[in-house]
């Protein structure tokens, strides 16, 4: 085991699957000489070559489309969007061609297109978004959010063995705060998984991303209550594991949903209704959801901590379900 | 009529087993001016939705029940005046929504045993006609009604904390617990999961002992053959709620004559996981009742025979042009079989017969009912043509196209669902070729159509020798009340009803 941040656990897993398998390579804005604009892959084009670790154009379209067609002809490219808000450029290739390419033509599509995700640091409405639920919504796309270093690493080259087009959301907040012990061999962890961050009785909380570290300070402020909350890591969006989920619904009987993405439409939406439909007998309240209002992400640090959840907020929000 | 006089308008009987109807709009106000047999509203039931017409001329006096209220046959709804008499004020007295003294039940004997009669009534179980009878009853009656199951849930807390979660309601059902035992930490004082857990493990729950499904089911559900036709024909007297009595009650009563109304059962429990639970329409509550009596009053017994169509199908390829083009009429199976079935019960008087007390009686009449299904498919009602031993197949078909048309459009009158005398239905238009439908009481049967189907026949052709021919086979089945028709009897209107459809020549319409 070694300690690693979240950063160097990604940096740590993708470096692994390149030298072990030459069919990957990175591609992606500055990911070369400059190392990537958080500089996940530095030194991978000493290590790797320009060939193995491509500096594209500025067009995002041009980097999934180059690496669909790469990925169709036995490539595994790993694609880096610069910010994660930038993948809509790529919207078309990824929805229409990637996603689409394995039942239209029986071709499967290993890409992995890692996706710096998450506000937290006055970036702003450009450089601060969570699409995930966007892309989970498209059949064909899988959808990865990991939230400690040790899934990072396992979950990143769980994608790139993966067949299918994967969308890697890594949590810009996450990349240097959050240290762990990682193991340092190779290892996977399997999609669908979620992870139990915390046992509890009385309350659960389901999120994924950065969240889980809200939710966790948010457990110790109502653990001084008598109050046990669980959390929920759902580690990858798409799939999900409902099984988890409703497990501990039915467990604790009191459910808050907790994302960084904004509310409507969001995937706390899905695993809500969810719950409702299948475990509707075991509620002993309201499926509570506490997301980002329905706005673009704002600048001022101000409103940027009123626009994402904050401990406090889902303090309040456990209060309520706790005591209803 | 001259209206010099005012006039009650009453909610009509509208079959047999009907014994209230909603007001589902007054298409005149308080004030209007009316005349005679003109639509004054409109009103459903569990057999049919329908206008009721004004039964005088002059000016709508008063409304005196609600649109969306539901009350008994032979409530008053509305009062006629005379025109030129001012809406509300020469009305409002005894007559309006009152009965005389003599037709009132007795006061009750305190307000107290009120109170509790009209507790019992509003409960929807017991005798209410006996509720509504407080002054000799007043002590028992509330001892007659059965205590709600302790597995209910806590509704009618008076604690403003009666909401019960999912899990809570599960939990509850599933052990037994009256929740309002249950002391709540939730919000509002709101039962939580772990204070009914907590309740159950301490073992304070105990299961109290459901009522024996007798003393649930009053014997009034037990089946007695109905009393008279005159149940059919005229409406029942009517009692309606003195002015004391809210409405809760006199929705829940049912006038001594009317037809019983089915019982609960049982309370329904949660439903399991999988299950879906609706609730029953009033027609469906209607048929529901209406089988299980059935099925509890005659001797249910059927026969089927296989009938040749060949010729009556000739014949109606023939007619079928000449019939559409001419009259607009379509000529089925259905109205061949009708026409036959008629001729036929003229030399049966018994089938066409009804089992009245202990005596038979028999008709010159046939008043034919034909069993419809609606259009949404939850129901069934059975429109009737009245003496159709009047009728040429040209008149029957019509009359079955049109009687049926209006049942799924809901425009049948009380008339149309009245007076039966015997029932054809007809699911063979689905394929099937058997049955064994239920009687529509008090009739003594009821025939069954089945699908024509081409089938391998043995014939004999123009020499004497057996061939095998393809023929339009149908079966038909009647289904009759072993108490009044033998089988042997039976056989033989089956065999006369095959030879009329086998034999059925060009000229006989």
């Amino acid at each position: 085991m070694a300690e690693m941040t979240y950063l160097q656990a990604i940096s740590d897993g993708l470096r692994m699957e390149m030298r072990r398998d030459e069919r990957v390579f990175v591609i992606g804005e500055d990911v070369g000489v400059y190392g990537g604009a958080f500089k996940v892959t530095l030194g991978f084009q000493e290590e790797f070559g320009p060939w193995r670790v491509i500096d594209s154009p500025l067009a995002e379209t041009a980097i999934v489309g180059a690496c669909t067609g790469a990925a169709i002809m036995g490539m595994r490219p790993v694609a880096e969007m610069q910010f994660a808000d930038f993948v809509s450029c790529a919207w078309d290739h990824l929805v229409t061609v990637a996603a689409k390419q394995r039942f239209r033509a029986g071709t499967p599509v290993p890409i992995v297109v890692r996706l710096p995700s998450g506000g937290g640091f006055s970036g702003g409405p450009f450089h601060s978004q969570n699409p995930e639920s966007s892309f989970a919504h498209i059949p064909g796309l899988k959808c990865v959010c990991p939230a400690t270093p040790e899934d990072a690493k396992g979950l990143l080259i769980t994608a790139i063995q993966d067949p299918n087009p994967v969308l890697f959301f890594e949590h810009k907040h996450l990349y240097r705060r959050i240290k762990s012990e990682v193991p340092e061999e190779r290892y996977t962890i399997p999609f669908g998984k979620a992870r139990t961050h915390l046992e509890g009785d009385d309350v659960s909380v389901i999120t994924w991303g950065a969240m889980v570290y809200t939710a966790g300070e948010a457990a110790k402020k109502l653990d001084e209550d008598g109050v046990s909350v669980e959390i929920i890591d759902l580690r990858t969006v798409m799939p999900w594991d409902r099984e988890a989920v409703l497990a501990s619904a039915r467990k604790t009987s009191k459910v808050l949903v907790l994302h960084e993405d904004t509310r409507t439409g969001g995937f706390g939406a899905e695993i809500a209704a969810t719950i409702a439909e299948e475990a509707f007998e075991d509620l002993d309240g309201p499926v509570k959801r506490i997301a980002a209002p329905d706005c673009p992400v704002p600048f001022s640090p101000v409103l940027e901590k009123a626009f994402i959840p904050q401990v406090d907020d889902v303090v309040a929000g456990l209060r309520e379900l706790a005591a209803y | 009529m001259a209206t010099n006089t005012q006039t009650e308008v009453v909610m009509p009987q509208m079959g047999v087993s009907v014994a209230e109807g909603t007001i589902t709009k007054w298409l005149k106000a308080e004030g209007d001016p009316i005349a005679q047999d003109e639509a004054l509203l409109e009103i459903s039931t569990d057999k049919v939705d329908t206008e009721v017409p004004s039964p005088g001329a002059g000016v709508v006096a008063q409304i005196v029940v609600q649109e969306g209220e539901t009350v008994d046959v032979g409530t008053v709804l509305a009062v006629i005046a005379p025109a030129g008499s001012e809406a509300g004020s020469e009305v409002g007295g005894a007559d309006v929504g009152t009965v005389t003294q003599d037709e009132m039940p007795p006061p009750p004997a305190t307000q107290a045993a009120a109170d509790e009669a009209m507790a019992a009534a509003s409960e929807g179980v017991g005798d209410v006609s006996q509720a509504a009878e407080p002054a000799q009853q007043a002590p028992a009656a509330p001892a007659e009604t059965p205590p709600a199951p302790a597995a209910a849930p806590a509704g009618g807390g008076d604690n403003g904390r009666t909401f019960l979660s999912p899990v809570v309601a599960r939990i509850a059902s599933e052990h037994g617990v009256d929740v309002s035992q249950v002391q709540g930490t939730g919000t509002g004082g709101r039962v939580t999961k772990k204070d009914i857990l907590a309740f159950v493990e301490s073992g304070a729950s105990t299961r109290a002992t459901p009522p024996p499904a007798e003393e649930a089911t009053p014997q009034q559900v037990s089946a007695t053959p109905p009393a008279a036709p005159s149940e059919v024909a005229t409406p029942v007297a009517p009692q309606p709620p003195p002015p004391a009595v809210t409405q809760a009650p006199a929705q829940a009563a049912s006038t001594p004559q009317a037809a019983p109304r089915p019982q609960p059962q049982a309370v329904a429990g949660e439903p399991a996981q999988g299950e879906a639970v609706e609730p029953m329409t009033a027609m469906r509550r209607g048929i529901a009742e209406h089988m299980r009596r059935s099925l509890d009053t005659s001797a249910h017994v059927t026969s089927a025979i296989e009938v040749d169509m060949s010729k009556v199908v000739a014949i109606r390829g023939k007619l079928k042009q000449e019939y559409g083009t001419a009259y607009g009429v379509n000529p089925t199976y259905l109205s061949f079989v009708a026409r036959a079935t008629v001729e036929t019960l003229r030399d049966f008087p018994w089938i066409n017969g009804e089992i009245r007390g202990d005596k038979i009686v028999t008709r010159n009449y046939v008043n034919l009912g034909f069993a419809v299904e609606l259009a949404d498919g939850k129901g069934l009602i059975v429109p009737v043509v009245k003496n159709t031993e009047g009728l040429n197949l040209l008149g029957m078909a019509r009359a079955v196209t049109e009687i049926a048309a209006r049942a799924r459009d809901k425009k049948l009158t009380p008339d149309d669902v009245q007076g039966g005398t015997f029932t054809i239905t007809n699911p063979g238009g689905y394929g099937t070729f058997h049955g064994t439908p239920v009687i529509s009481q008090p009739q003594a049967g009821i025939l069954g159509t089945y699908a024509v189907v081409k089938r391998p026949w043995v014939v004999q052709d123009e020499l004497g020798q057996d061939v095998i021919a393809v023929r339009a086979i149908m079966n038909l089945t009647l289904t009759y009340d072993h108490r009044l028709v033998d089988g042997a009897l039976a056989g033989r209107f089956l065999r006369d009803l095959r030879k009329r459809l086998e034999s059925w020549g060009e000229s006989d319409y």
